[in-house]
């Protein structure tokens, strides 16, 4: 595997990093069941640039599933940097006889993505009050540009029904969870104007830089069109505040700075209501991505001792309910 | 039962040569040994603990229905009456029931879980 994409990327390397540029140091990165990530350099007349591969390893099924391809991911990044947006700036989008499969190449931005170091770290401790104000900022521009053509638009209603239904195949009789499912369902806010959304914008896949705050979004992979409070809310969940469940906006800021930064880069005034709403309908989402973590082990599809355990996890999301429930939601 | 040794001792055994042979092993694996430590620790909580909980669930749950039944039952009965919209956050007790059960899963699942903090005045 790594021979292969370290060949494809060599022959490669002239169009990433000028004539007679040449790769090192690949490193697998991560790897899931159907996507992997590699870092690796280029040295060429530029002098020397980190780069990342993103490439596919199963085919994917783009009607039924919540991600978008590779292509659209690169052109959502494009998108997003030219309105303003910290991005990886995209260097390529592969094509078939690049013997890369479906992939991009990104510029790789420096910088802190663990949750747990950026709300901890003494690192980050001048800049982590400006952290939530910039992410109110980066979500209105993003919010505000043309969505692609391509994406799907999912409201709240659909997106409980997807959760639900996958709650329900799931076997699992949890009473909080049922709650929440039928709460969300008869509270829903009132209906607003789609816009394009990042749909995973959370601690975790923030690059930051201790001087300069949010230095990119990544993980496009989950962008869709909906409800601007959906990402606002989503970044509130207390599953990534990495015990600094005190600091309601990733284990940093709170919900003020997140709302201010919105409104002073031109976005819609949403209430703190609305945002609460998808804060809960996120870690009921949560819940149930855990469950169906832990299903997959019990069908045999994975293995690693990682996915029974994420089944444990349920119960962080079943407390946090309660109290959203119990605070009034 | 056997007591020599109790089952927990035996899990809490393995946990700490997990541990004690994890800075050693390639960053993967350690993470995997590191998931495997915290898996044990909750089989261990869940053997002290769990049985506990579970009546004190049980009870909690034959209170709010107004029947006995097993904990599966109950929590059958009780999902389906939520589904059927026959409770709601409203109902009394309902959510200081759920709360009280919650809590003591996650001592057993995540004792170390700081949870969304209460804004109730």
């Amino acid at each position: 595997m790594s021979e292969e994409v370290r060949g494809a990327l060599e022959a490669l390397a002239p169009k990433l990093g000028g004539a007679g540029a040449t790769v090192s140091d690949l490193q697998r990165l991560s790897g899931g069941a159907s996507m992997e990530t590699w870092a690796f350099a280029v040295d060429g007349p530029r002098g020397r640039e980190e780069m990342v591969l993103r490439r596919r390893t199963a085919p994917m099924d783009p009607s039924e599933s919540r991600s978008v391809t590779l292509a659209m991911e690169a052109a959502l990044i494009s998108l997003a940097g030219e309105r303003g947006a910290p991005v990886a700036p995209l260097v390529h989008l592969a094509a078939p006889e690049d013997g890369l499969g479906e992939a991009h190449i990104t510029r790789r931005v420096a910088g802190e993505t663990l949750g747990r170091k950026i709300v901890s770290d003494p690192r980050f401790e001048a800049i982590r009050p400006t952290l939530a104000g910039q992410c109110g900022e980066i979500l209105a521009k993003i919010h505000a540009a043309p969505p692609p053509s391509g994406l799907k638009t999912v409201d709240a209603l659909q997106d409980l029904a997807r959760y639900e239904e996958v709650y329900r195949q799931s076997g699992a009789e949890r009473p909080i969870l049922e709650l929440a499912i039928q709460h969300l369902k008869k509270h829903r806010p009132p209906p607003i104007e789609p816009v394009l959304l990042h749909g995973d914008f959370r601690n975790g896949n923030l690059m930051i830089d201790p001087e300069k705050g949010v230095a990119a979004v990544l993980d496009w992979e989950l962008s869709h069109c909906g409800d601007p409070a959906e990402d606002l809310g989503w970044i509130c969940v207390n599953s990534w505040r990495f015990g600094r469940a005190d600091r309601p906006v990733g284990g940093f800021g709170d919900y003020e700075q997140l709302l201010k930064g919105y409104a002073r880069a031109g976005g819609r005034e949403i209430p703190l209501s609305r945002v609460l709403y998808w804060q809960a309908l996120g870690s009921l989402k949560w819940g149930v991505m855990c469950l169906l973590m832990y299903g997959s082990y019990a069908s045999g599809t994975e293995k690693s001792v990682e996915r029974p355990m994420i089944g444990r996890r349920v119960s962080e999301t079943e407390i946090d309910l309660v109290t959203l429930l119990e605070n009034g939601l | 039962m056997i007591e020599h040794p109790r089952a927990e001792e035996l899990v809490e055994a393995v946990a700490a040569w997990i541990d004690s042979v994890r800075p050693g092993l390639n960053p993967r694996d350690a993470f995997l040994a590191r998931v495997a430590a915290n898996a044990l620790s909750v089989v261990r909580r869940e053997l002290l603990q769990g049985p506990a909980a579970e009546a004190a669930a049980t009870a909690r749950l034959a209170e709010l229905l107004d029947r006995q039944g097993s904990h599966a039952e109950l929590t059958s009965e009780l999902c389906a009456r939520l589904r059927a919209g026959d409770m709601d956050r409203d109902t009394p007790g309902l959510l200081a029931a759920l709360r009280a059960n919650v809590e003591e899963q996650i001592a057993i699942d995540q004792p170390s879980y700081v949870p969304e903090p209460s804004r109730r005045s």
